[in-house]
């Protein structure tokens, strides 16, 4: 057993700059041997480029890095994996059409006379796995298991690669509360074998139920380094944020709904969403819950036309509609903010000024440019009215941190000026201030009378800015709740009701 | 959009910077290179040469930088360069005035791009299999109209657009600076620009965000299959024969070439219309060189590839981030002091 208060690394000093910019100034991060040590702050504080200064991605341009002791100078990840640091991130980085056991050994193959010994392969992979609580057979390919099964084979492949410190970058963004159990099983027990675990994450339940210690981060700078047996979920907000959190949940305003603004009878597309009837009032806010696939986000795209129902009918204020495509929703007044931002939302080598812009240029076409001016006032307007953070508005959007790239997407939609607004997941992967913000913008734009619809998997969030709820599940709805009806509790009663399963494939 | 002068000239100061190398090569191996003399009203020298025989590749290339900027591309250009040309031969033989023939010509042109634009945006067939059919059946279509012959001509007006001159200087020089003006002002001053490097960044996005990218990619290919016919036609006026079998011949790829060299990604989004024209231009300065410096003529392809491979070196993103390093780390920039968390509004950045 090591010591367990001689670190394992240490890094001091680190500085990183890019031009124009100091994304690193002087951090101090300390791993123990046998811990899990929680890395936070928000997008931008500097966390990815504290893991690339680490792991060799990028070249430092300041401080040292101990392992074990001694001084280490990785120039490749390839350097510092064979060290003894490795990372996994958060989309899983295997190769997926290859079998687990490939992936395990991929680049240190079994061989004998330079003929992979597969069999051999394939039951040290399962040794391996077994290890991890994982009891699977190594010859299926990788697709056939879940994403949470395929973080977990990353981790292995992680640590038997490397095996003194294991850095998880969001490991758990994409899995659900069983599948991060998994994931949270292993993980503790790397730590009772001594290794040294960073975990990334902005999920704080998580932070405070799996680490020992934080270090947080914020615009580059270590603010603080703390004992979490010893702090509140509060303070490190606090501390990430440099200001006490406006109260996370909101009291419901009992604001009634205004007049019908959307009525959709038996909308529906096969094998896609059963035929479903909806009534949007003017300023109201409908949230759509569900689990995974339940069909939350099919009935938001639908209603907006990004994929084409196959019956049914729409009325917007009593009159039929066809929306067929985007650009009829678009010319009803409909904006939809989608759930992947990066595949759907932004256009990223695009400035944030051309991206706020580009849906009401593209409602007006081509041939009426908005003159300069007003694009420079209305992106001006949104970047003030949503405190978007950014260096300037001819910065490419992809540059943004996650939260700023949301807010920018909603900048586009709201300078639409829609009369419903339909928002899918509008908080995933984005830090707690910029997350705060955007239900209290969800809650302003109801006020003000707009009608929202609402998809998320985040029970609490829907809670507090939803007035009405419904609830989905296999692809069908199942139960709406109103008013009080509205607590987490019987939203998860909702999903899970009728458990009987029907007898299907 | 956002082009202001000095961010048009840092976008192109590269290729800017290359042509004066090559020009200057130029220069070294023929001292008379830059020499410009009038005789009987009419321009005449190296240099000169250089943007009258650049003119084709000049003309593809505007439309060419417009679909790579889609994430798409156009393998049939030179095909349709032969069909343009074979079309205004024989309309012009048949009797009629040289602009019917012109127009003919282009409407010819364009109705093959419309065709490769309704494959690619409606049918979504992946554009270089999509062009690849009309690269190889547009030499056929160009065939019949011409019979297997080479369709010679002797109308003065339709001679004038590629062997004439207007106040002086070769037609086609004003045509393909005309053309290209037009185009950039066609594409900066309206939303158009932005709007196709939108579909050529992300076209999920945009089609979400309400772009109507079936009619935009309609509209570059019809606009690429413009230029082609319009390169044909004076390229046909200049031998005043339209020749279906070598007109335009391996000229796509050319036009690739100038647009790559212009600095545009093959993988779609920002581009420059003015960096593609200068990189024609350097590709007709390499083939001025090539032919000023003696060589013998077997060299040529060699020396052509070697330089325009160093052209790619010079300008591949390993190389182009070293240089960025380099002068990035000369220009040390002191950490500035609490960073506040209020937003820099761009008002306040610009003082």
């Amino acid at each position: 057993m090591p010591d367990p208060t001689r670190p394992l690394l240490h890094a001091s000093g680190i500085s990183k700059f890019f031009p124009g910019a100091v994304a690193l100034d002087e951090v101090e991060l300390t791993l123990l041997p046998g811990e899990v040590h929680a890395l936070l702050g928000e997008n931008g504080a500097g966390k990815s480029t504290l893991i690339k200064c680490l792991t060799g991605a990028y070249r430092r341009d300041g401080g040292t890095i101990t392992l074990d002791g001694a001084e280490i100078d990785p120039v490749s990840t390839n350097e510092s994996q064979a060290l003894g640091i490795g990372t996994v991130y958060q989309e899983v980085n295997l190769l997926p059409n290859l079998t687990v056991a490939e992936n395990l050994f991929l680049g240190r193959q079994i061989t004998r006379g330079g003929l992979l010994r597969r069999r051999a392969m394939i039951r040290a992979a399962r040794e391996v796995l077994l290890d991890y609580g994982l009891d699977i057979d190594p010859a299926e390919p990788l697709t056939s298991y879940s994403v949470a099964v395929q973080q977990v084979v990353a981790i292995a492949r992680a640590v038997e690669m490397s095996g003194k410190v294991l850095i998880l970058d969001e490991p758990t963004a994409s899995l659900d509360r069983e599948e991060v159990q998994l994931v949270f099983s292993v993980i503790r027990k790397l730590r009772e074998r001594g290794l040294a675990v960073v975990f990334i994450t902005h999920f704080l339940d998580q932070v405070f139920e799996i680490s020992d210690r934080a270090t947080v981060l914020r615009n580059g700078r270590v603010v603080g380094e703390r004992d979490l047996s010893q702090v509140t979920p509060n303070d490190i907000v606090t501390l990430m944020l440099g200001r006490q959190l406006e109260e996370r949940v909101h009291e419901r305003k009992g604001g009634r709904a205004g007049e019908v603004l959307v009525e959709v009878e038996a909308l529906g597309k096969r094998g896609m969403i059963e035929p479903f009837d909806l009534t949007i009032h003017q300023g109201e806010v409908v949230g759509l819950a569900g689990l995974l696939g339940s069909g939350r986000t099919e009935t938001a795209n639908l209603l907006f036309g990004a994929v084409q129902g196959d019956q049914g009918r729409l009325r917007k204020r009593g009159r039929e509609i066809r929306i067929t495509r985007p650009r009829d929703a678009i010319t009803q007044r409909f904006a939809l903010c989608p759930e992947d931002r990066k595949t759907d939302g932004i256009v990223g080598d695009l400035s944030v000024r051309d991206n706020i812009i580009l849906a009401l240029q593209a409602r007006q076409g081509w041939t009426r440019p908005l003159p300069r001016a007003k694009v420079n006032e209305i992106a001006e307007h949104y970047v003030r009215a949503l405190d978007i953070r950014l260096a300037s508005l001819d910065m490419p959007i992809r540059l943004l941190s996650g939260g700023n790239q949301q807010k920018a997407l909603l900048a586009r939609w709201l300078a639409t000026q829609p009369e419903l607004l339909i928002l899918d997941e509008p908080t995933r992967g984005i830090d707690v201030g910029a997350h705060a913000e955007i239900i209290a913008l969800i809650e302003r734009l109801r006020e003000e009378g707009m009608a929202l619809l609402v998809a998320s998997s985040e029970l609490e969030e829907l809670v507090a800015y939803s007035t009405r709820v419904v609830v989905l599940r296999d692809r069908r709805q199942v139960g709406e709740l109103t008013g009080d009806q509205i607590t987490p509790s019987n939203i998860v009663a909702a999903i899970a009701a009728e458990e009987p399963k029907e007898a299907t494939a | 959009m956002s082009a202001t002068t000095s961010s048009v000239f840092k976008r192109i100061l590269p290729q800017l910077i290359i042509l004066a190398v090559v020009l200057a090569l130029n220069v070294i191996v023929f001292p008379g290179f830059l020499n410009i003399e009038v005789h009987n009203g009419r321009i005449f020298g190296n240099l000169i040469d250089v943007l009258n025989r650049g003119a084709p590749v000049a003309l593809l290339c505007i439309g060419m930088t417009l679909v790579i900027a889609t994430r798409g591309i156009d393998l049939s250009v030179g095909a349709v360069m032969a069909i343009a040309g074979a079309t205004a031969a024989s309309l012009v033989s048949d009797g009629h005035h040289w602009t019917t023939s012109l127009l003919g010509a282009l409407l010819v042109g364009s109705l093959c791009g419309l065709w490769n634009g309704f494959l690619v945006a409606v049918l979504r067939i992946q554009p270089i299999v999509a062009t690849l059919v009309l690269m190889v059946a547009g030499r056929g279509i160009a065939q019949l109209i011409t019979e297997g012959t080479i369709l010679t001509f002797i109308d003065p007006g339709l001679i004038r657009l590629g062997a004439g001159t207007i106040i002086g200087i070769p037609t086609p020089i004003l045509i393909w600076i005309a053309l290209g003006a037009g185009a950039i002002l066609a594409v900066r001053r309206t939303a158009l620009g932005m709007l196709i490097e939108a579909i050529g960044i992300n076209e999920a996005s945009s089609r979400l965000a309400g772009i109507n990218s079936r009619v935009l990619l309609i509209c570059v290919y019809a606009m690429t299959g413009l230029c082609a016919a319009l390169a044909g036609v004076i390229v046909a006026a200049d031998i005043k024969g339209a020749d279906a079998n070598n007109a335009g011949l391996w000229l796509e790829l050319d036009a690739i070439l100038a647009v790559v060299i212009g600095g545009n990604s093959l993988l779609g989004g920002r581009f420059s219309i003015l960096a593609s024209l200068l990189g024609a231009l350097i590709i007709q300065s390499v083939n001025s060189l090539i032919l000023l410096s003696g060589m013998p003529p077997e060299f040529n392809l060699i020396i052509k590839s070697v330089l325009i491979l160093c052209i790619l070196v010079i300008q591949s993103p390993k190389v182009g981030h070293l240089i960025y390093m380099l002068r990035a780390s000369s220009l040390h920039v002191p950490p500035p002091e609490t960073p506040s968390r209020r937003v820099l509004t761009p008002k306040e950045d610009a003082q």
